[in-house]
């Protein structure tokens, strides 16, 4: 058997604290039912987890970093989209 | 003065327990792949605490010295009370998980009884373990449906293993004078009352994997529960035991 011929699978765990599932690793299994134990087995025997995703790592589309110019770079500029210059009005609370 | 057979009731508990982990933890490093290779890992190491749990408990009621380490490294085979199916190969992986799914649903049906004795140390241990031992099913079952349902050589691997380990089975329900004795004082649990839903469990679980269940009333091996092992338990404890044996009281 051969560690190839299983298709890689992306993880992601949701601690116990935590609101989001955060992306743990990767790992092999021929399933999505084994890469859930698998991931069970491999990410979560310190308790870091109370609940898994997996995605198959096909499924993933990534940006392409020689894109990187023409997708972030604009951004750096543009100071006034963080919400950091309106005054609040006192009456707004929780903010 | 505690009573003899609650002793040798509970070692039987702590060898089945400690002799597959035993065996199991010969993968490591060796598993199929890195992911299986932890997941087999991790269910010896499950088995070493309830193992643990168990041994504490005996060391407690022999007194004296005793203690899990004593226990568990420093009595020969003769002493040693596990059923022979937890001592026997490992075989292939499809022997492996085949042993492991027989065990861990022995195991679940005991510990779900043993949950409910009137001795307490044994009803917190057995309520603690069925928790992992109910992942250990979940896991085992799987693989035996993936290899009994697979490919032809898969599936022609896990029949092999189910030739060579069923006759291991009988040896489960047939109760010995310390599991007889431990029924009666109402603390132990019948072997003959969880057979029929290990059976049921098993059928259910073979028939998904296509597996056919071996005739009724084949020939049984015995004996473990006594203390008369097979050859293979030597090789265990020589190995398990080493460090004690040639440095006694060694700590790290």
């Amino acid at each position: 058997m051969s560690n190839t011929e299983w298709p890689l699978w992306e993880v992601f765990i949701r601690s116990k604290q935590g609101l989001d599932h955060k992306h743990a690793g990767s790992l092999h299994a021929a399933d999505a039912q084994m890469a859930i134990e698998n991931a069970r087995d491999v990410y979560t025997r310190r308790m870091e987890g109370v609940s898994i995703w997996v995605v198959e790592s096909k499924y993933i589309h990534a940006s392409n970093p020689t894109e990187a110019g023409e997708l972030y770079d604009p951004a750096n500029d543009k100071a006034y989209r963080h919400p950091t210059f309106y005054n609040l009005p006192d009456e707004v609370k929780h903010m | 003065m505690t009573k003899q057979y609650l002793i040798d009731y509970t070692l039987q508990l702590a060898d089945n327990a400690l002799i597959l982990a035993q065996r199991n933890s010969e993968w490591c490093g060796h598993g199929p792949v890195l992911e299986q290779d932890i997941a087999i890992s991790n269910i010896s190491l499950d088995l070493i605490g309830q193992a643990r749990n168990f041994y504490q408990y005996a060391a407690t009621l022999i007194g004296g010295n005793a203690t899990e380490d004593s226990l568990a490294y420093l009595r020969d085979a003769i002493d040693f009370k596990n059923n022979l199916i937890s001592e026997i190969l490992n075989g292939d992986w499809a022997q492996t998980v085949l042993r492991q799914f027989l065990v861990s649903t022995y195991q679940f049906y005991l510990y779900d009884a043993l949950q409910k004795s009137p001795d307490q140390q044994l009803a917190a241990i057995a309520e603690k373990a069925l928790k992992e031992v109910t992942y250990h099913v979940r896991w085992s079952s799987e693989w035996v449906i993936r290899l009994g349902d697979g490919t032809s050589e898969s599936k022609q691997r896990i029949e092999k293993a189910l030739e060579e380990i069923w006759p291991y089975t009988g040896e489960l329900f047939i109760p010995v004078q310390h599991e007889t004795d431990a029924v009666t004082a109402g603390i132990g649990v019948d072997p003959k009352m969880i057979e029929e839903n290990w059976k049921q469990k098993v059928s259910t679980v073979f028939s998904e994997a296509t597996l056919t269940l071996p005739p009724q009333n084949i020939w049984m091996h015995t004996g473990g529960k006594n203390g008369i092992h097979t050859e293979y338990l030597g090789y265990i404890l020589a190995e398990m035991q080493f460090m004690q044996r040639a440095y006694p009281s060694a700590e790290w």
